[in-house]
């Protein structure tokens, strides 16, 4: 079984799913640069999904140099964590803002959201060494 | 390649097609959609051969369908009523297929029976639906053929079964380029398995392209402004000649068709409090291209 998943229920769609979720692989240290990922063949059989989704998001993926497609060697991570951390930093900023957003429509103060942040992170512990 | 040639089919006073034209690429999964009527099960029948056409014609890379058996080997159609031979077991069937269908595998046969975990020594005519159903896939299935045509062949499956039915088709058109073309009403299934769909509505084709191309033209946005801007951010937000803009009161819900980065450049412009994209799913997007075409809703996709 292949760390990839995808969610079928999801509104978005499934080969922006596979990029985001192979992304998230690397930002979490799942997969690291010279990891191999599946074969489109494999992932397709194993998801139950069109070969050329995957094969879409895989292009993709090459286009932007996370992943090197080998000929005979199928594909393999390119990017690391650190590479790809700008991109996510400003997607979970876009997050954060619709929840500011959600917070201020109910009323909530900007120092109570802060608060509320410092205490969230607080509560992961340790310290963030990446 | 399948090349649909301006078709056009009359069943005595009624014209089920409408000069329909088609191409559909080799190694493709291919989604029919389109109310009931609308001329789905009738573009099957005539793509596997069993009707004519009153106008236009069906080529399989070059090669018509009609009366050509060469081209027939090539092509499994999956009916919406399954016929099996009266009394007859699974095993029988597949002595039946194996004989029409020079490609069929016995290795495959087994393996897929083994999959389903169905007897092939038990009369078809005893299983549930949904087992009958099982029956046609693996049966169809082993005939290895590079062309599948369905007709609402994940209907009356359980949802275990409909994944190994996808899984297979996934592995099929991977290993083996195979075309496969889906008609169905159930379009979440058409959404997660098709790369292209076409929409069908009174025999016409309404229009055909790549799912996720569709996707790129079309945006469902949701924001909302301040209070001193709502009536201006009315005005512009219609600028953008929306298929539909909802009001709730600061909270705009906007459906328009065109480039995203001008969309969102158009309502930052304004100034909105919060916009957030939100992805359509292929019933919105129908909905939208129907209504847009003045069809009348309320008679539904199901």
């Amino acid at each position: 079984m292949s760390l990839i998943t995808v969610d079928l229920r999801g509104r978005k769609q499934l080969y922006e799913q596979l990029i985001d979720n192979i992304k998230k692989l690397i930002l979490i240290g799942e997969l690291k640069p010279d990891d191999k990922l599946p074969s489109v063949r494999s992932l397709a059989k194993e998801l139950g999904i069109n070969p050329n989704t995957i094969q879409k998001a895989y292009s993709e993926l090459e286009r932007t140099g996370v992943i090197m497609s080998l000929p005979g060697r199928g594909s393999i991570v390119l990017a690391s964590m650190r590479n790809l951390r700008g991109e996510q930093y400003d997607k979970l900023v876009d997050k954060m803002s619709a929840l500011a957003y959600e917070m201020k429509s109910t009323g909530i103060t900007e120092e109570e959201f802060v608060n509320a942040a410092r205490i969230a992170f607080g509560k992961l512990g340790g310290t963030n060494d990446d | 390649m399948i090349k649909i040639n301006s078709v056009t089919k009359d069943f005595e006073e009624v014209r089920s097609l409408d000069n329909v034209a088609l191409s559909i690429e080799n190694g493709s999964i291919f989604g029919l959609i389109g109310s009931n009527g609308s001329g789905k099960s009738t573009l099957l029948r005539i793509l596997c051969g069993v009707y004519g056409t009153t106008e236009g014609e069906v080529s399989f890379d070059g090669e018509q369908i009609w009366e050509n058996s060469i081209v027939k080997e090539n092509i499994v159609y999956l009916s919406d009523d399954q016929y099996f031979l009266p009394h007859c077991t699974i095993y029988d069937m597949m002595q039946f297929y194996k004989s029409i269908y020079p490609t069929f595998s016995l290795e495959k046969y087994k393996e897929y029976l083994e999959i389903f975990g169905l007897d092939d020594k038990r009369k078809i005519s005893t299983f549930s639906k949904g087992m009958q159903k099982q029956a046609s896939f693996l049966l169809g299935l082993s005939c290895r053929t590079q062309y599948l045509l369905c007709d609402e062949t994940l209907d009356g499956l359980d949802p275990v079964m409909r994944r190994t039915v996808c899984r297979i088709i996934a592995e099929e058109v991977a290993d083996r380029g195979v075309t496969v073309i889906f008609a169905s009403h159930n379009l979440k299934e058409i959404e997660d398995i098709c790369d292209h769909v076409a929409l069908l509505h009174k025999g016409q084709l309404i229009f055909e392209a790549g799912l996720d191309d569709i996707k790129l033209e079309i945006h469902k946005v949701q924001m909302t402004f301040p209070k001193d801007k709502l009536y201006e951010a009315d005005a512009r937000l219609k600028e953008l000649h929306p298929v539909s803009l909802e009001k709730r009161g600061s909270l705009f819900t906007m459906i328009a068709r065109g480039n995203r980065d001008e969309i969102e450049g158009h309502i930052n412009e304004i100034g909105p409090a919060f916009v957030e994209f939100i992805p359509l799913t292929l019933e919105e997007i129908f909905i939208a291209e129907m209504e847009e075409r003045g069809y009348d809703f309320h008679e539904n996709l199901g």
